[in-house]
């Protein structure tokens, strides 16, 4: 075994195993202390990202590119040419993204050891999160498309999860709710799209579906219109993942989870997957014009319509979310415009950036206050350029729609959620009618369950 | 034809129809569950035993040593092959585990003689290729919840209404194809017939409603335990494959697809639990019957791997809503519950077994979903898609459960609600089986290609495909059998 190897299965078998040490734990009934789990992570984080950090330095100095880590076929049936290749790619597109996961999981998980102290939840946020990296160093280090998908799954899991983390209230458990219906529709879109490349090229192995050299000069071995069918799939499944329009109302409902979770997970990492994923299939936009367009204009109106709810929220987190969001939007759009280093040159920065500010945010009033009582007064409010120029009415209208975050959650629900619900629920009052005539009676006990109001045994706070 | 080195199917029967009347003469409920469990486990050794042994044989089909049923009832009367071996300690599992995990404050309720001999019919029903013993026994089936419901003082209309009709056209369409012969004239009306059966018996749109009428009225152990071995996947396999054309194969598949959405669909706008689980099976066992009639190696060896793991995963699921209710009593979906703080073990559980129904990563049904997605996406490439659409409306409809039944609320409760041991026991093997199913998948799925493979041979190599001289031999067919 050659040492890249030794280094690159420390990097998958490190959030693999603290995933396999939570859950058994957690499972049996018998969960860890806090110091003991807070050892765990930090020790699965320490020795990914030290390996990590090892096979970067190992490119760098050996030059390759791009090193393949093969852990062989999962799953195979020669006879049909079926087999679930489980293999991990080392290049200059996944190795800093893995950096930057186990950096900010480090961190937040440092912050979490304080932040979540003697939190009934402790042991389930540490799940969650061990699920969530392992779902990030997966996705970042897949060499195939059918890995990607798995780690692809976990993360939006664990986020659902995390989201609805206070779970004793309805509103997080609405919005995790919300998030993962978004995600089940990313993953749908994603899974046709992986059938899709695997028969179209026969292939599920990113090297060989993008053609000779390493990321980003790959060329995909599609015609512009199966690139235009896969890509649109593709950018359908990143635009859920990354929140784009007109998926955006997922990102600031997120902020109904713990700040750590709030601040890596949806600030800083996962909203970057989407961008991360247009970066990894960057040869097949290359082989459509109109696919490439499509991002752009995608990329550009999230960022617009981000933006502009940004400057009218009036939480921070949901001001930082949406912050988030105009970055992550230009991003794509410079993806859509064929940039390919730059996009991930940005994405490291802008998490970075806003893994801090969302870290910052619980004292953000005292940070205010502090630099208040420095200058001896209220902060000075500043109006912004096109404020002067633009129509009053007209700001009005677009405050009005910004506050209201241009309506996207809503339009979907009108569009999309509202017609789908009343079509089957006219169905089961047709299947009602059904039954209750060939019982010749009322034919349904569950319309009479009780709530728990009227269970004397339990009592509902 | 090989033997097995012991009569494993035909000792595990006798075993359950001595203890059915052991159980039935047992002084109180108490006494029945615990003679019950007994038998129970004894012939989930028996079925285990029955599995082991043949895959020593190394064999594609084996009979039992001595073999009295079938000298009694013909050749294929108890014969184990590449698909049953597998199903029969399966079925024997999930009745083991419903009847352990049965709490002592319901054990009055719960037909424990009548569930023993139901077992002994759907393990005999597994073992048998005969065709009129396939159909004797899923009629013989039907009378253990019929008369459940009739002791319940529950109406039977609807579910004799589905299963009267399901009972003729099985025997008229046996009796027909028999007298016909295969490539006779009124053959076509005797596979319409058989189909139809078949379609019922699965509860494909819309001759579903018996299924959701069950899940009303029966106890839920005993609609659990009546639809999770899914014995008309297993009749569509011995009466409908052998001797359908392919386009015949084809519109059930159509069929059952669009079934399998309407039912995810129907899932995701449920107010009470039952009837969301109902749905739920509804749209997994469908796409299990579309894997099935799209008969390519891919896809059949997708629904097979499937079948094994919604049968898991979904007795599993069906398991914590038991457990849950016995607990609560009939639970609503259109409030939230709260109770994950009372019983967080339960609740992983739930949330595992719905993640593996719907194929998510690292449980027993992802590689199956993989498989049945890419086999029937070859055979429809744009209709298949659904399956991914119907997979993904189960996904939501499983987490709008979990957080309706789990979260959004602050529950309080005199008693302790925890797991007792004997769920406890059921739901961490079901966990061991689902988690180390999906983390090791491969003999799995190598035994459910051989038997897809055998099937699809037997299929091509019916009159039907080959009217004047069948194929036998595998190059002939031009299937490559595996030999490992």
């Amino acid at each position: 075994m050659t040492l890249f190897q030794i280094l690159g299965i420390l990097v998958v078998a490190s959030p693999a195993v603290l995933v396999a040490v939570l859950g058994m734990t957690t499972v049996s009934g018998w969960p860890m202390s806090e110091r003991a789990t807070h050892r765990w992570t930090f020790g699965a984080v320490g020795i990914g990202l030290a390996a990590s950090i090892a096979v970067l330095v190992m490119m760098l100095t050996s030059g390759d590119r791009a090193l393949p880590l093969d852990a062989g076929q999962w799953v195979s049936i020669p006879e049909e040419e079926f087999h679930f290749h489980v293999k991990f790619l080392f290049d200059w597109l996944s190795v800093p993204f893995v950096i930057l996961t186990f950096l900010l999981c480090g961190t937040i998980g440092a912050f979490a050891n304080r932040y979540l102290h003697r939190e009934p939840g402790y042991q389930r946020f540490s799940m969650c999160y061990a699920l969530f990296m392992l779902g990030m160093v997966v996705s970042s280090l897949a060499g195939t498309i059918e890995v990607l998908f798995c780690g692809w799954e976990l993360v939006g899991l664990s986020s659902a999860l995390l989201v609805a983390f206070f779970h004793e209230r309805v509103a997080p458990v609405r919005n995790g709710q919300w998030v993962w219906s978004v995600y089940r529709i990313s993953d749908a879109a994603f899974l046709i799209a992986a059938l899709a490349l695997h028969h179209l090229t026969g292939e599920g192995d990113f090297d060989l579906m993008m053609g000779a050299g390493p990321w980003p000069e790959g060329v995909a071995a599609l015609t512009p219109d199966q690139a235009l069918f896969v890509g649109s799939l593709l950018l359908i499944a990143a635009m859920g993942k990354s929140a784009l329009v007109p998926f955006s109302g997922w990102l600031p409902r997120a902020m109904e989870g713990p700040t750590p979770s709030s601040a890596v997970f949806y600030g800083a990492l996962s909203v970057h997957l989407g961008a991360f994923l247009l970066l990894r299939v960057s040869p097949i936009l290359e082989r459509s014009a109109i696919l490439s367009a499509a991002v752009m204009v995608v990329g550009f109106l999230t960022a617009v319509t981000a933006a502009a709810s940004a400057r009218v929220q009036t939480d921070i987190k949901s001001s930082l979310a949406y912050a988030s969001l105009t970055q992550v939007g230009v991003i794509v759009a410079e993806i859509g415009l064929g940039l390919r280093v730059i996009p991930l040159i940005h994405i490291i920065g802008h998490a970075c950036l806003r893994s801090l500010q969302l870290l910052r945010a619980p004292s953000l009033l005292r940070d205010y206050h502090t630099l208040e009582n420095a200058i001896g007064g209220h902060l000075p409010h500043r109006t912004t350029w096109w404020s002067a120029w633009l129509p009053s009415e007209w700001r009005t209208r677009l405050y009005r729609l910004s506050l209201d975050r241009f309506s996207l959650d809503g339009w979907l629900e009108t569009i999309v959620v509202r017609p789908f619900v009343a079509m089957f629920q006219w169905c089961d009052r047709a299947e009602r009618r059904w039954t209750d005539l060939l019982a010749g009676g009322r034919s349904r006990e569950s319309d009479d369950v009780p709530t728990h109001e009227t269970v004397v045994e339990e009592l509902k706070l | 034809m090989l033997e097995l080195h012991l009569p494993w199917l035909e000792i595990a029967i006798g075993i359950l129809l001595v203890g059915a009347a052991v159980v039935a003469l047992a002084r109180d409920a108490e006494a029945a569950r615990r003679r019950a469990m007994v038998v129970c486990a004894v012939t989930l050794v028996c079925t285990v035993g029955q599995w082991l042994d043949f895959g020593l044989l190394q064999t594609f089909e084996a009979h039992d040593r001595g073999d009295l049923l079938s000298r009694l009832f013909g050749p294929d009367a108890v014969v184990i092959d590449e698909l049953s071996a597998p199903l029969i300690p399966l079925a024997a599992f999930l009745y083991l585990v419903v009847v352990g995990a049965t709490l002592r404050t319901k054990a009055s309720r719960f037909p424990f003689a009548w569930t023993l001999v139901s077992e002994s019919l759907t393990l005999a029903l597994l073992s048998c290729r005969a065709p009129w013993g396939v159909v004797a026994l899923l009629a013989a089936q039907m009378i253990p919840p019929f008369l459940e419901l009739r002791r319940r003082g529950r109406s039977t209309r609807v579910f004799v209404a589905h299963m009267g009709p399901c009972i003729a056209l099985l025997v008229a369409g046996q009796a027909i194809l028999e007298a016909g012969g295969e490539t006779g004239p009124w053959s076509l009306v005797a596979i319409g017939m058989l189909t139809a059966a078949v379609l019922i018996r699965s509860g494909c749109a819309p001759v579903h409603c018996w299924m959701t009428d069950l899940f009303e009225n029966a106890t839920l152990g005993t609609a659990l335990l009546f639809v999770t071995p899914m014995a008309g996947a297993y009749a569509a396999v011995r009466l409908v494959l052998p001797v359908a054309p392919d386009g015949a194969l084809r519109a059930i598949a159509l069929l059952s697809l669009i079934t399998a959405v309407y039912a995810a669909g129907m899932a995701l706008v449920q107010r009470e639990a039952r009837r969301f689980f109902c749905y739920l099976f509804l749209s997994n066992s469908s796409l299990v019957l579309v894997g099935l009639e799209v008969a390519t190696p891919v896809g059949l060896t997708g629904a097979l791997c499937v079948w094994l793991s919604v049968g898991l995963s979904l007795a599993g699921l069906g398991l914590t809503l038991r457990a849950l209710e016995s607990r609560t009593g009939r639970l609503s979906l259109a409030e939230y519950h709260g109770l994950y703080e009372h019983m967080p073990s339960l609740a992983v559980f739930f949330l595992l077994t719905g993640l593996a129904s719907i194929g998510f990563p690292g449980t027993i049904g992802f590689v199956g979903a993989e498989l049945l997605v890419e086999g029937v996406v070859g055979v429809y490439p744009s209709v298949g898609m659904l399956v991914v659409v119907a997979a993904a409306l189960n996904g939501i409809a499983v987490m709008h459960a979990y957080f309706r039944l789990f979260t959004g609320a602050c529950h309080t409760s005199a008693i302790s609600l925890q797991a007792r041991w004997p769920e406890w026991l059921a739901v961490m093997a079901l966990s061991v089986c689902i988690v180390g199913g999906g983390l090791l998948p491969q003999a799995g799925v190598r035994s459910r290609y051989h038997a897809a493979v055998e099937l699809i041979q037997r299929h091509r190599a019916s009159a039907r495909h080959a009217p004047t001289e069948p194929a036998h031999s595998e190059s002939e067919l031009g299937i490559t059998l595996p030999q490992d």
